[in-house]
């Protein structure tokens, strides 16, 4: 709830907005360290006009709560649109908060500036536009802090699928080499591309190289059990490789067993897979002349 | 009533399943292919299944039931094409399919067939 | 919180309406923008239950709502029927229990692939069994 403004005030405002966008960037410059390969002289004097106009547009609005009218959603749907941007710029929240902070400083006390004595020591209906600019603050940080969440998990994803890479190795041999702790959304990750490419590529035969996995638990091998089984289901055979003589030690004592070939090295893997789609490899012994 | 039908390939037995697979179906398609098998003497069975969209476990088990009827009978089953989101529901499921032989496609599933059934004198055991 | 936009029930009494369920399971989760393995996920849950709902509770209702909460959307899925119960609903959730006719399997795993399960069953009464899945 914001309560109306008073018309002194909206007198004062638009009569001044001029001097008061002018300091407000002056500050706003001061305050971001401003550089302008980050962002560029135009578009931050678009971003202040916009919002100096829709702000008029909002104080001047005949409703009775200023915060239920359409010109304070076109004013929040503006300073999140320039939120949003900053985000993806790297801003921190100081940053982007300083936007609204310096535009209040420089608005009360132009005001203040210009009321008259008596009007100074009455200040009532100062509460409408401090309400007002409280609930932009609060919108803008509830936003950043959003918009940084969006950007964080979109990187989560992006690791993800880049940690996951399927290569393949020979014609119908494929390899996932797994590097890091397996969750269970990352299993299903490395699930849904190694089978994806299976079908894509027609290969028979997938090699999953665990020497980048720091520890084998149950859970760990329950989810590498997995894939194994639905790659068995479609009709290819996994191997895997990689595992460390302290890695089988745990899996021993947890139990834990493969119901597959398991190998040492990717090499010993890659060699029986060559073997088993018929291929033979044979050292040339030609001597050098 | 509505049956899948079922080929035969010299000695071997085809079924590719492209409708949506109902408990009834599944279950005629299973006695069809027990008195198919009986009556050709056929070696083997592919039934591929790269049309199926979803294997819920009474699909599943029928899978199963006919590779281990096909066996009695004397004849070997390949189960292909499965979709990869089917296998990791199959999966997840609890249903592996343990025991059954599978491969990508059609083609490599004749191979398989051919290899189990002693047609091709290199075989050599996948399972080591 | 949660309001429910497009809700359909259909009746589900013979063993070809596991098909239908199947169907419209496929057409809600893709409407709502789940991938295909998460569609298939669903499809297969729907499938397992409504099958249980037949075959074991005589029919009922498949009931299709779609969740829509501040933080999350997702699909709904609820089986109502009058047969008799289940007597004991933890050994009906482990992997491998069955009550003859080899059906058995479909409760523990079914809850793999859903995100929230919930079953209620009264003996004598009925069972209902609500899945969830969000995106």
């Amino acid at each position: 709830m914001a309560d109306a403004i008073g018309k002194n005030y909206q007198k004062i405002i638009s009569e001044k907005q001029d001097i008061i966008r002018d300091e407000w960037l002056k500050r706003l410059k001061v305050a971001l360290e401003y550089q302008k390969d980050i962002l560029t002289e135009k578009e931050l004097n678009k971003n202040l006009d916009g919002f100096m106009t829709l702000f008029l547009k909002t104080i001047r609005s005949e409703e009775k709560d200023l915060l239920s009218g359409k010109e304070w959603k076109e004013l929040k749907e503006h300073l999140s649109q320039i939120i949003q941007k900053w985000a993806s710029q790297g801003f921190s929240i100081r940053e982007t908060l300083s936007f609204l902070l310096t535009f209040e400083r420089v608005l009360f006390e132009r005001i203040r500036e210009e009321l008259g004595k008596e009007e100074r020591e009455n200040l009532d209906e100062f509460t409408g536009l401090e309400e007002l600019l409280t609930e932009l603050e609060e919108f803008v940080a509830e936003q950043h802090v959003k918009n940084r969440e969006e950007i964080i998990a979109r990187q989560q994803r992006e690791i993800l699928e880049l940690s996951t890479p399927v290569v393949t190795l020979w014609k119908g041999i494929l390899a996932v080499p797994l590097i890091g702790t397996l969750d269970s959304a990352r299993t299903q990750t490395v699930m849904e591309t190694l089978l994806q490419k299976i079908v894509e590529t027609g290969s028979e035969i997938a090699i999953i190289d665990i020497t980048g996995v720091p520890a084998v638990d149950t859970q760990v091998a329950q989810h590498i059990i997995k894939t194994i089984d639905a790659a068995r289901l479609m009709g290819a055979d996994c191997i895997i490789s990689g595992i460390r003589p302290q890695i089988a030690q745990t899996m021993v004592a947890l139990g834990v067993t493969f119901d597959v070939v398991t190998k040492a090295t990717l090499a010993d893997a890659f060699s029986i897979a060559l073997k088993r789609l018929g291929f033979e490899i044979k050292e040339d012994r030609r001597e050098e002349k | 009533m509505e049956h899948i039908p079922i080929l035969k390939m010299g000695e071997y037995l085809l079924v590719s399943i492209q409708v949506d697979m109902h408990d009834q179906l599944a279950i005629t398609l299973q006695n069809d292919l027990a008195e198919k098998i009986a009556k050709t003497g056929a070696k083997g069975v592919l039934i591929d299944i790269s049309a199926l969209d979803i294997v819920d476990s009474f699909i599943g088990r029928m899978l199963g039931n006919i590779a281990s009827i096909s066996k009695v009978l004397g004849a070997e089953t390949v189960l292909v094409g499965m979709q990869p989101a089917v296998a990791i529901t199959l999966v997840e499921l609890g249903l592996s399919l343990k025991g059954m032989h599978t491969a990508l496609n059609v083609e490599k599933g004749m191979q398989l067939l051919s290899r189990l059934t002693g047609k091709d004198q290199d075989y050599t055991s996948r399972k080591q | 919180m949660e309001a429910a936009i497009e809700e359909k029930t259909i009746k589900i009494k013979e063993s070809n309406d596991v098909v239908t369920v199947r169907r419209e399971a496929r057409e809600y989760a893709e409407k709502l923008g789940f991938n295909l393995l998460e569609q298939t996920k669903i499809v297969t849950a729907a499938s397992e239950i409504a099958r249980n709902a037949i075959v074991f509770g005589g029919g009922g209702i498949a009931r299709f709502t779609t969740i829509e909460k501040p933080d999350k959307r997702g699909l709904q899925i609820s089986f109502i029927d009058h047969g008799p119960g289940i007597e004991d609903i933890e050994a009906a959730m482990k992997d491998g229990y069955t009550t003859g006719g080899g059906l058995g399997l479909g409760l523990g795993g079914t809850k793999r692939l859903m995100d929230e399960f919930h079953i209620r069953s009264e003996p004598g009464k009925g069972t209902s069994v609500t899945i969830v899945k969000y995106l």
